[in-house]
């Protein structure tokens, strides 16, 4: 039996494989891998929708967002899903309360997005007040790779005989749901994935059909857990079933699921991952926006409903769709050039929108040139022009502007721009002209 | 010859009341698209610059004999629509709206799929299909295409799928059928789906495919032509210079842990016998040397 701990522990608790370990998610997911913490796993399956990595902190519009351990944890809790008495707490005092209300010993774990939160000391075991108060001190303010840690969860600390593991996902390729189950969970995972491939139990679950009771059963059986496990894992995984579906995720994953030395199956994380565009279904999603972390670059951007992401060149981009603005990096590179970010205004962006990128893009101090490259579909050209006419009478710009338009109303938009052409507004014919020119006037990398 | 629509496709607009649905569907009539019907249950009885309104789709089938639906409805109303269009009796469904949650597009595809498995769905989140000169169905601006040509392309990005059509008409390069696929995570129609149709329709002779970082699908497209395909396939990928574990706003569109980057993509394609372009200019120089050599 492995003694204890909210799932991780910090060296001299436990067993080898545990030591200084963090839990699934602290060891290598949100940084490696855009499949749960299963990289390897399945080379059939698909990277969830919008999983973000490792400093990508750009939470975009119809994208996902990652909660953090503890709203997985409340949310599974909805559904019914056993997890560990505990509390989220912002200050020592709210640490303390919340560990006396969870009975001790209890864990004390760090919130944040980012690996290797157990290593960094940033998750400890605490067996009265006086050794909450000293760790949620020390915890609370730290830095952790760069993200400051500002809550942690403090939960009873429980006792663990054996580590399971359980997702649910989407499979892309095979259009149908993957649930994923091993008798083998922790913090191995991703090499149990890679290594032992038939450790993991999968089924594909048809989603016009849902899950039914025969399925679990013949998959909790294909998992081969300790077989006084079995009830519990069925309940766990159909309410984790319901979590994934009706809660609108794209990752709904528990590592470790644990079996308890008096037989109870548990939660013990909770790694979720919403799909933002089931938003409006979602009331309850508000309480989440006020703890996504993205750079302050990102926050504007989306505020102002664009999908933006920070890089470190010197060309500001924007385009409509996502395909394009990538091509459009991929052309500035070609040229010589380096791009300042991604923004994609998306598809029917009007006059407003348009002239709130340009002000996003020159508020980046590093921009020198920027590229607007837009063909029109959904999007008017001559829409997209009254938002660079709007955005030069609003915003005092700091560097040039090269433009390209084509597509729908492209005739009417480049007839805007006529009247205002500039050494700051360069009309340009084409993508490749239009790179070029704006990589001459940024310079070269 | 063409694929999925031509000179006898019937469209119901869902949605054409509203301003996009409007401004599209009189759009794609102006181009030419029989455009027989909008839906809106508060509207039946009126009309959209003629185009009559009917309360659900199976009524504007069965008034007009429409055989497609394209669907305008805001991403909430898009499952019901796509289902109402499917009971209605249409056989091809456009879904132009973004933002659909993903849960919703694995139910009714594979609803679709179980109950109306005749039913062919293209998107969501695409800019639609367009068969120069004969139909145009979403918001492709049709006067960037090309009648009479021989090309067919297949995309995942909207506005790269115009780029397409724009270098080869910029060449005098004609299209056979244009299809946007959309990046969504559980696409209606697959680039597979495309490829053999084109493989299958004499009027095509070479297809261009635009894909993106991300997934596998461009993968399992190459494979496809490798083993497959004898017509000549001019391919594309977006998002060569995208750092690694950036997303880049298509849900589709994200490298990671390994696979779905760009190189890897371009290797399979290139080993399936592709020519790769660099950027979406040289797409179409790429595809006048392989018609050329013939």
């Amino acid at each position: 039996m492995l003694r204890l701990i909210g799932c991780t522990v910090d060296a001299g608790n436990s067993s080898a494989g545990y030591v200084g370990a963090g839990p699934h998610h602290d060891a290598c997911s949100r940084q490696t891998t855009g499949f749960g913490s299963v990289r390897g796993v399945a080379t059939s399956v698909r990277p969830a929708q919008g999983w973000l990595t490792a400093g990508a902190k750009a939470t975009t519009p119809g994208a996902a967002v990652d909660l953090f351990e503890y709203q997985g944890k409340q949310l599974f809790a909805r559904y019914g899903i056993p997890v560990s008495a505990g509390n989220v707490a912002v200050t020592v005092d709210e640490a303390v309360a919340a560990a006396d209300a969870a009975g001790y010993p209890v864990v004390v774990k760090a919130q944040v997005q980012v690996g290797g939160r157990g290593k960094a000391g940033g998750i400890k075991l605490a067996n009265d007040a006086a050794e909450v108060r000293l760790h949620a001190g020390n915890i609370l303010g730290m830095d952790i790779k760069g993200h400051l840690v500002k809550r942690v969860w403090v939960e009873n600390a429980s006792d663990i005989s054996e580590e399971y593991y359980a997702s649910f996902t989407l499979d892309r390729g095979a259009k149908k749901y993957l649930g994923m189950l091993s008798a083998q969970g922790g913090v191995e995972i991703e090499q149990v994935g890679e290594e032992k491939p038939e450790a993991i139990a999968r089924i594909h679950i048809d989603p016009a059909e849902g899950l039914s009771d025969a399925q679990v059963r013949g998959w909790v059986a294909a998992a081969k857990l300790n077989p006084i496990a079995t009830e519990g894992a069925v309940d766990i995984l159909k309410k984790l079933f319901t979590a994934y579906t009706e809660g609108d995720t794209d990752l709904a994953e528990i590592n470790p699921l644990i079996l308890t030395p008096d037989n109870r199956v548990h939660a013990l994380d909770a790694k979720v991952t919403l799909d933002e565009n089931a938003e409006f279904r979602h009331p309850e999603w508000a309480e989440y926006a006020a703890t996504q972390e993205m750079d302050e670059r990102e926050r504007a951007a989306k505020e102002k409903g664009l999908n933006y992401i920070g890089l470190d060149g010197t060309v500001g981009i924007i385009g409509n769709g996502a395909g394009l603005v990538m091509s459009t990096l991929d052309i500035v590179t070609q040229v010589g050039g380096t791009a300042a970010n991604f923004l994609d205004v998306g598809g029917g962006a009007g006059a407003t929108l348009l002239a709130n990128a340009i002000e996003v893009i020159n508020n980046d101090p590093n921009v020198r040139a920027i590229f607007i490259n837009i063909f029109g579909g959904i999007t008017k050209c001559d829409e997209v022009a009254n938002g660079i006419v709007e955005a030069m009478g609003r915003v005092e710009l700091r560097s040039p502007m090269v433009v390209r338009l084509d597509g729908t109303n492209a005739v009417e938009g480049r007839a805007i721009l006529a009247g205002h052409v500039s050494d700051t507004l360069i009309p340009a014919a084409t993508m490749l002209e239009a790179a070029q020119r704006v990589v001459a006037i940024a310079g070269g990398m | 010859m063409s694929i999925f629509v031509d000179k006898s496709t019937r469209v119901v607009y869902q949605g054409l009341t509203g301003s996009q649905g409007s401004f599209h569907g009189l759009r794609n009539r102006a181009y030419g698209t029989q455009v027989v019907a909008g839906t809106n249950p508060k509207k039946a009885g009126t009309d959209v610059e003629g185009v009559p309104i009917f309360a659900t789709v199976a009524d504007a089938v069965r008034e007009t004999g429409a055989n497609a639906s394209c669907i305008f409805i805001p991403a909430p109303g898009v499952a019901s629509a796509v289902m109402e269009a499917a009971q209605g009796g249409v056989e091809f469904i456009v879904v132009i709206t973004e933002g659909v949650p993903a849960h919703d597009e694995a139910r009714f595809f594979n609803v679709l799929k179980r109950d109306y498995p005749h039913v062919q769905l293209l998107g969501p989140n695409c800019p639609g299909v367009i068969t120069p000169g004969e139909c145009n169905i979403g918001i492709t601006p049709g006067e960037i295409a090309l009648a009479g040509g021989s090309v067919g392309i297949v995309s995942r990005s909207g506005t790269l799928t115009y780029q397409a059509l724009h270098e080869l008409t910029q060449l005098g390069i004609g299209q056979s059928t244009c299809v946007g696929i959309g990046g969504d995570p559980v696409p209606g129609t697959s680039f597979i789906d495309c490829l053999s149709r084109f493989q299958a329709d004499p009027a095509t002779e070479a297809v261009i495919m635009i894909g993106e970082i991300g997934g596998s699908a461009e993968e399992e497209a190459a494979e496809y032509i490798k083993t497959k395909m004898t017509k000549p396939v001019v391919t594309y990928i977006a998002g060569q210079t995208a750092p690694p574990g950036k997303k880049m706003g298509h849900a589709g569109a994200i490298i990671s842990g390994g696979k779905g980057t760009a190189e890897a993509k371009i290797s399979a394609l290139r080993d399936a016998g592709c020519d790769v372009a660099r950027n979406p200019t040289e797409i179409g120089g790429l595809m006048a040397e392989r018609l050329r050599k013939g």
